[in-house]
């Protein structure tokens, strides 16, 4: 052993001879790594008896081991091994076998023969299994090695035959995880003999564990069959039969991987043809394993019921006839035929007549049936998924809603049918399921259009107490078609009430009624005198304007009048008024309309309503063009310069109020130009030619600009999402103009010397870390004012601070504006506050020194990460303020790039006399270490781990205030 | 003479109420649920105890009893037969069962000994004395009656506690069960192994009805509960004591919490507190929904639903209650009634069947005056609806139990003749095996062919897997030698010479001889030595040796020659061979003839 080291070692040294300097160090480690397995080789020896050995092993394989040492310590191990007569220690450094070659940079293939011998003269079956579980570790860590593959393929053909059900269903494994997947080569026969065996087909090997008397075997072919699938190996049809035999297996395990391997069989060969069992007719494949799975949805185990009512779901190529029997439920009572209570909805529908259930026995059963015709137990695919949507677990509920999800989806037919089930699942006792039901609809929406019994049922659920819940309703509503005015009506009932019952849902209901209103305007049409409750001859009393379900009636209307002219003729006077009023409160619910008889409010509404995507080109083309005006600034000194920046900025930013598409790159380029501005009025002062004591006033504004600058510039790097490396390249160039500007104005201000180079130095950080950041940028920044401190930088660096300064503000005057480009998709982050509202006038009363609790709900878009980032501030009246991180939990995710925050903080504070308003808001946390650790992060990470990250929080919302009242504690 | 398992319906045989059912198997007798019938006053009401025996305590006649729910038609005789009959056995019940069991006993008894004025009825007493011999079962405990009996009870839905037992003496076994609850998600879902049990008894009163979904006929229910609260109106929902109630609770319970309802909901009180409590204490037994929420709260610790006070009923605002009787007949459901009649705002849900001639069933046929005592008349202007709401298992559940257990005998009984026709004929056609329904005291009687276990040796076992292939085929039977011992009832299979060694006895040598006479010239040492010749280029790869003492071995068989005094020509050929050998004998026999007669 110790001669083995030596000798690697010495070979090491002869090849380090060649190396470089550098690597030097990693040499010295190395010579040291033999010791760790030479103290394990003691260790192992001075063991006296197998409980010691055990409790080595188990204290050394808690270590990790170094790549280098691996092959050493494994050479002890099996030496040991050897020599060991207790079992229990053979297992334990059988699995260390395994555990040792999973080290990153160690590649086991100098190990796969020692560790196959082993095999050989193990007697106890259970180390005999590890071992092969090791094996199965090396193998997989040498995929480029067919020749370890053969034999490791071998030795599991060898094993297979053991008599312990571990050693086989660990050969399966290997089998299932290393199995050639290229098809045997028939006439191959000039090979030696075990390489043949290892070439025989590895499928039928493994079916014929099918067979197998233990159920762990049976399941572990199974799974090594999938495994083969998954690996690209095509499974042949014949093991079809074999699979489905194993669907009525009598272990759950067993009946659960056939349900998988039916599925993929069915997979691969949808179209073969298979006979029916005891007639001659023969259906397609998928049919036939469509029946099967279907009949195991009926299953006595859960687990095999949720895993076949998830299979049916991707079954898409059924034939429409098969997926039709699923849900097909025959009711009698006493032999008769009796019609399901969705049948009886559907005909007092068709009858006109609206009630179910006063009458005693409206349910009997009505013809007699046929006792031949009866299935009572369901064969093939008749009734899954009536059987799934009622088992008793929720599980499975859940499955198979979410399969009848799948199938709806692409069969327009089949959706139109299970519409019934669906609306049932909604009064499902688990709110998982009605949630998931809720969703599921909305999926499918597109193709149905609900009846108004199936609406009645689905409007119920409005009243549901969970919020989630509402809110997915409200957002199916968005989506869904209604048949008649009827509908119509209700809908805007059930949600007047819930806007009655749930204040907070106000925004939801709102946005819910627009999407109706657009969707059906002509069945809005003829119900907009009752809804506005006007009279052809009488003036009816104007509404009030503040009363939400007055507003939500008029964002159902004026989304209907959109596109059907003929509305606003119904309209009375304030109708109108009301309409200005909300177009310009409520933009976003509230869409433009021609009125007759009306001049156009606003000139940007025509471009709006009158070309719909074209007006976001044409907003965009106008963004661009502003863009371009500024960039001819050639010098911020230009005469005129200011006055179209700031002219442009009015524009960008009245432009993100009308678009909404385009708010977070209009805002962006917005703030990007007010910190161009503010830099070019700082410098364009006068006071840079006055001598320093005449400029204190001055200068108190421009290290406010400067100050602002630089915090600008932590928004729009943080804020906004969708940015290039480009854009932030342009903004920390703004950043270190802002920089710069503060150096110039500590120079002018402050005398102290030591100060000065110390900042100076710290400037000229920033500017290599900037250099050193966005290298790849440099080209894109001509003529900036970077690039021409990068030029200087020599000069910069060897001279004196006060030199430095002055070359800085010539070069920061000189330099001219930095073009912005934009990026095709920017966004801003932006957080809105539902809860509180800030409009209670009632304090929260609680005693002082305790706590209460305020419910937060917020909504955020386009946050990155809000679970690390999103904070929420609580400020006191006395200047108190509080940071709080809410839990990771209390953020739901309801659609892409938006969140929604759910959370309670907590309060408290010392009595007051009187309540008092705290404020509340949101903040986004950044750090803009995660940006900076592209390039350098070894050399800073140890040096300065504080300097390198700028840490901070921008506030991304309005406050909200809440009035609180802490009480004294009565004693 | 195969064993077999006798089953005789004492009660319930092709007949709804008084479940009593005989099982003997194995040498053991079981009865299975000690029910009453509530159709009947006289001496039908309790199943004929004198089938069993005609005078004496039916102790030395039953192994034990078996109840399987609390319904009174299930055990409603059973301190009628413990104490009056007279049985000291054990009797087995879950224990929810035998919780409640006993305060529904209590209020039969009351019921007609206080009211009816019987006598010759149980007492309190003998009620109490009754449960002492209980033993109370835990679900999917096995639980030993004696050395060979075992019983094990699986969840069976329905109500409460209700249990399906697996009754099992030696390798036969029975599986007994009452209306499964599979479909309706009541408060649970049975599930039982796949134990194959020889027979199979089930109740059928729903042979031939397939229920609709469960879900429709709640949100059916909860929607008119919850449009009669909005409209300001109060809900009237008389019910049964148990079971039904405390599912319409949760219901409800469940509902309110959800839609965030206010107004209140009572139950009457007295029976239905108790049964709640009883509920509360066994919510492991509950269903899914229950049991989750339980790590909250206890589901039946309600929050919405209170006490009901005989003044709640004038109280203005909606409210809903529960209150007994169900049918409207007498007692609080029916003065609360009488109270709201009048208003049409207020509404009546029956929640299950009313007999004829009350007043639920007057109003559910739609009449509007009911005539009083007093001659006063009421007007109903007030809803009156029908929710059906059975737990029973319909024909689907039963069918799937079956295809659970797999039984190789099914038997049907608790339903009317008619229906089990149906659903037997379905279940002989789906899963062709014998379907039974035999009336009261009638006995069914299965066959069994039980597999008898024999012990087999570990040598024996090695030798002869050594001999067969690698791994014994479980579906292919394999023929093998060795020695059955049958000692002191146990069976044990081992090899020859280790039973020789057990028994104590020499093994005997069984040789055959056999003399062929031939004509040959040559003398004795050479015709053997020629016959050794020629085997020997015959027989390849068998063992020939030619002994010294002028004999030639074949395996085992021995082949001497010895000519006769008179004629030296005439050669007797002597072959023997051993009771092992006889394989190799006639070929060996058949060489040396041939070469003989050449």
């Amino acid at each position: 052993m110790a001669a083995h080291l030596k000798k690697r070692v010495y070979e090491e040294f002869s090849k380090v001879v060649q190396v470089t300097h550098e690597e030097a160090p990693a040499k010295k480690l190395r010579l040291s790594k033999p010791s760790k397995s030479a103290a394990l080789h003691v260790d192992l020896c001075k063991a006296s008896s197998s409980t010691d050995a055990l409790q080595y092993l188990l204290t050394f394989s808690r270590k990790p081991v170094e790549a280098e040492s691996v092959e050493g310590v494994v050479r002890i191990l099996l030496e040991h091994y050897y020599k060991e007569t207790d079992s229990s220690v053979r297992l334990k450094i059988a699995s260390l076998l395994g555990l040792l070659s999973k080290t990153p940079g160690f590649s086991p293939d100098c190990i796969v023969d020692d560790a196959i011998n082993t095999l050989s003269s193990e007697k106890s079956h259970q180390v005999l299994a590890q071992l092969l579980d090791s094996l199965l570790v090396i193998g997989s860590q040498l995929p480029e090695s067919p020749a370890v593959r053969l034999r490791l393929i071998e030795v599991a053909y060898k094993n297979l035959s053991d008599s312990s059900f571990g050693v086989r269903t660990k050969c399966l494994q290997l089998l299932g995880c290393l199995g050639l997947l290229e098809a045997p080569l028939g006439k191959d026969s000039d090979g030696p003999g075990p390489s043949l065996a290892a070439m025989r087909d590895v499928q039928s090997i493994i079916s014929d564990y099918f067979g197998d008397q233990d159920p762990r075997v049976r399941t572990a072919a199974l799974k090594a069959m999938l495994q083969l699938h998954e690996r690209g190996m095509k499974i042949h049809q014949i093991i079809y039969d074999q699979a489905c035999r194993l669907l009525s297996d009598d272990y759950e395990q067993v009946r659960s991987a056939a349900v998988q391997m039916v599925w993929v069989l069915s997979q691969l060969y949808p179209e073969s043809i298979v006979p029916i069992p005891s007639s001659n007719e023969e259906i397609r494949l998928v049919d036939d394993a469509f029946g099967k799975i279907s009949h195991m949805v009926s299953d006595g185990s859960w687990m095999v019921r949720v895993q076949a009512a998830k299979t049916l779901g991707s079954m898409l190529q059924v034939s429409p006839h098969f997926l039709e029997q699923t849900l097909d439920k025959k009711l009698m009572s006493d032999l008769r035929r009796k019609r399901t209570a969705h049948e009886r909805a559907k005909e007092l529908f068709a009858s006109g007549e609206f009630s179910s259930g006063r009458k005693w026995a409206d349910d009997a059963p009505k013809e007699k049936l046929d006792t031949n015709t009866v299935n009572l137990i369901a064969s093939g695919a008749c009734g899954a998924f009536v059987h799934g949507l009622e088992d008793e677990m929720f599980e499975v509920r859940n499955a198979a809603v979410e399969a009848l999800c799948q199938l709806a989806r692409s069969s327009p037919s089949f959706a139109e049918k299970c519409l019934d089930f669906l609306v049932d699942m909604f009064n499902d006792e688990i709110e998982e399921v009605r949630l998931q039901s809720i969703h599921v609809l909305r999926q499918i929406s597109t193709h149905i259009t609900l009846r108004e019994d199936q609406l009645d049922t689905v409007l119920a659920v409005l009243e549901d107490s969970s919020r989630d819940i509402r809110e997915a309703l409200h957002e199916l509503l968005c989506f869904t078609n209604v048949s008649t005015k009827e509908c119509i009506q209700l809908a805007l009932l059930e949600l007047l009430k819930n806007l009655n019952k749930y204040p907070t849902d106000r925004s939801s209901v709102w946005k819910c009624l627009k999407f109706l209103g657009s969707r059906h305007p002509t069945l809005v049409l003829p119900l907009v005198p009752e809804l506005l409750s006007t009279h052809p001859y009488f003036d009816t009393p104007e509404p009030d304007m503040d009363d939400p379900a007055y507003i939500a009636v008029l964002v159902l209307v004026f989304n209907a009048a959109t596109s059907c002219p003929t509305m606003p003729a119904l309209f009375s006077d304030h109708t109108f008024r009301h309409y200005a009023y909300l177009r310009d409160s409520l933009s976003h619910l509230v869409p433009p309309l021609r009125l007759p008889g009306r001049k156009q409010v606003y000139g940007l509404d025509s471009v709006d309503c009158g070309s719909g995507s074209g007006s976001v080109e044409s907003a965009q083309l106008f963004l661009q063009q502003s863009l371009n005006r500024v960039s001819t600034i050639q010098n911020l000194e230009a005469a005129g310069a200011p006055e179209l920046l700031d002219l442009t900025i009015r524009d960008l930013q009245r432009l993100g109020e009308l678009q909404t598409e385009l708010a977070g790159a209009a805002d962006f380029c917005a703030t990007f130009l007010r910190c161009q501005l503010l830099l070019m009025k700082a410098l364009q002062e006068k006071l840079w030619n006055i001598s320093v004591p005449l400029i204190l006033k001055q200068n108190i504004t421009v290290t406010a600009a400067a100050q602002q600058v630089l915090d600008e510039s932590y928004k729009l790097e943080f804020l906004y999402s969708g940015l290039e490396n480009r854009q932030v390249a342009t903004i920390h160039h703004v950043r270190l103009q802002a920089k710069a500007l503060q150096l110039i104005l500590a120079a002018r201000t402050r005398h102290g010397l030591d100060s000065l180079i110390s900042s100076c130095e710290k400037f000229l950080q920033d500017v290599e870390s900037f250099q050193r950041l966005f290298l790849t940028e440099l080209p894109h920044l001509q003529d900036s004012f970077v690039e021409k401190l990068l030029e200087l930088l020599p000069r910069l660096s060897s001279c004196k601070p006060v030199e430095q300064v002055k070359i800085l503000q010539t070069t920061l005057r000189q330099s001219g504006l930095l073009q912005l480009r934009l990026p095709e998709q920017i966004h801003r982050a932006t957080a809105t506050i539902i809860e509180p509202t800030g409009e209670s006038d009632n304090p929260l009363r609680f005693t002082s020194g305790l706590v209460v609790a305020l419910d937060i709900d917020a909504t955020l878009e386009h946050v990155q990460d809000p679970q690390n980032s999103v904070k929420v501030q609580v400020l006191y009246p006395d200047g108190q303020s509080h940071v709080i991180h809410p839990k990771p939990a209390d953020f739901r995710k309801p659609g892409p790039n938006r969140h929604r925050l759910i959370t309670q903080v907590y309060l408290s504070h010392t009595a007051w006399t009187e309540p008092s308003q705290i404020e509340v808001r949101l903040l986004l946390a950044y750090s803009s270490s995660c940006s900076s650790r592209l390039g350098w992060t070894d050399a800073m990470d140890s040096l300065h781990p504080a300097e390198g990250t700028v840490e901070g929080t921008i506030p991304f919302s309005k406050h909200v205030k809440v009035f609180i009242m802490p009480k004294p504690a009565r004693r | 003479n195969m064993p077999e398992i006798n089953v005789t319906p004492l009660g319930a045989g092709q007949d709804v109420g008084r479940s009593c059912i005989l099982v003997s198997i194995g040498g053991k007798n079981i009865m299975l649920d000690c029910g009453m019938h509530m159709g009947y006053n006289d001496d039908r009401r309790f199943p004929d105890f004198s089938y069993i025996t005609q005078n004496g305590r039916l102790t030395d006649f039953l192994d034990c009893v078996i109840i399987s729910h609390f319904h009174l038609d299930h055990c409603g005789a059973l301190p009628y037969m413990s104490e009056m009959v007279g049985y000291d056995g054990p009797i087995y019940m879950t224990h929810p069962t035998k919780a409640i069991c006993p305060i529904l006993l209590e209020d039969f008894r009351k019921i007609t000994v206080d009211k009816k004025g019987e006598t010759n009825f149980f007492t309190s007493q003998m009620i109490k004395d009754c449960m002492k011999k209980v033993v109370p079962l835990n679900l999917h405990q096995t639980v030993q009656v004696d050395d060979e009996l075992e019983i094990k009870a699986y969840y069976a839905g329905h109500v409460l506690g209700a249990a399906m037992v697996h009754i099992k003496v030696g390798s036969e076994s029975v599986v007994y069960t009452v209306s499964v609850n599979k479909y309706a998600k009541s408060h649970i879902s049975a599930w039982i192994d796949k134990c194959r049990p020889d027979i199979l008894i089930s109740e059928s009163t729903y042979a031939t009805t397939i229920r609709d979904s469960k879900r429709c006929r709640e949100r059916d229910f909860l929607k008119k509960v919850h449009e009669t609260i909005e409209r300001g109106g109060k809900v009237l929902i008389p019910v049964f004591a148990l079971g039904r109630a405390q599912e319409l609770c949760i219901l409800l319970e469940t509902f309110w919490e959800r839609m965030n309802l206010k107004a209140p909901i009572y139950f009457s009180t007295g029976l239905t507190e108790k049964a709640n409590h009883y509920y509360k204490l066994f919510i492991t037994w509950t269903n899914q929904k229950i049991r989750k929420t339980f790590v909250q709260r206890n589901m039946f610790e309600f929050k919405h639903i209170k006490a009901f006070d005989r003044s709640y009923a004038d109280n203005p605002g909606p409210m809903v209650v529960f209150a007994t009787p169900g049918m409207l007949h007498a007692g609080q459901s029916l003065q609360i009634f009488k109270k709201w009649a009048g208003n049409e705002k207020n509404m009546v849900i029956m929640p299950g069947y009313c007999v004829q001639g009350t007043i639920g069933h007057k109003i559910l046929n739609g009449q509007r005056k009911l005539e009083m005592e007093g001659r006063a008349t009421l007007d109903v202007k007030l809803q009156v609806e029908y929710m059906s709401f059975s737990a029973h298992a319909d024909a689907k559940g039963i069918m799937q139990l079956i295809r659970m257990a797999e039984p190789r005998n099914m038997l049907l009984v608790h339903g009317e003749a008619v229906k089990m026709e149906f659903l037997k004929g379905k279940i002989e056609q789906e899963f062709s095996i014998d379907c039974y329904m035999p009336a009261n005291g009638e006995t069914a009687t299965v066959t069994t062919n039980p597999s008898v276990p024999v012990d087999i040796s570990l040598n024996l076992l090695k030798r002869e897997m050594a001999l067969g292939g690698p791994l014994p085929d479980p579906k292919k039977p394999r023929t093998m030698h060795g020695t059955l011992i049958m000692k002191e009832n146990s069976l044990k299979l081992v090899s020859s010479e280790q039973a020789l060694k057990e028994l104590g006895l020499n093994e005997h040598q069984l040789r055959f001889t056999c003399r062929v006479q031939l004509q040959d010239p040559h003398s004795d040492p050479d015709t053997l030595h020629r016959i050794y010749t020629h085997l020997k280029s015959v027989l390849k790869g068998y063992t020939i040796q030619h002994l010294p003492d002028g004999t030639v071995m074949v395996e085992s068989i021995v082949i001497k020659v010895s000519s006769s005094a008179e004629d030296t020509n005439a050669k007797v050929l002597l072959l023997s061979w051993s009771y092992q050998g006889g394989e190799y004998f006639f070929t060996a026999l058949c060489i040396v003839k041939r070469l003989m007669y050449q």
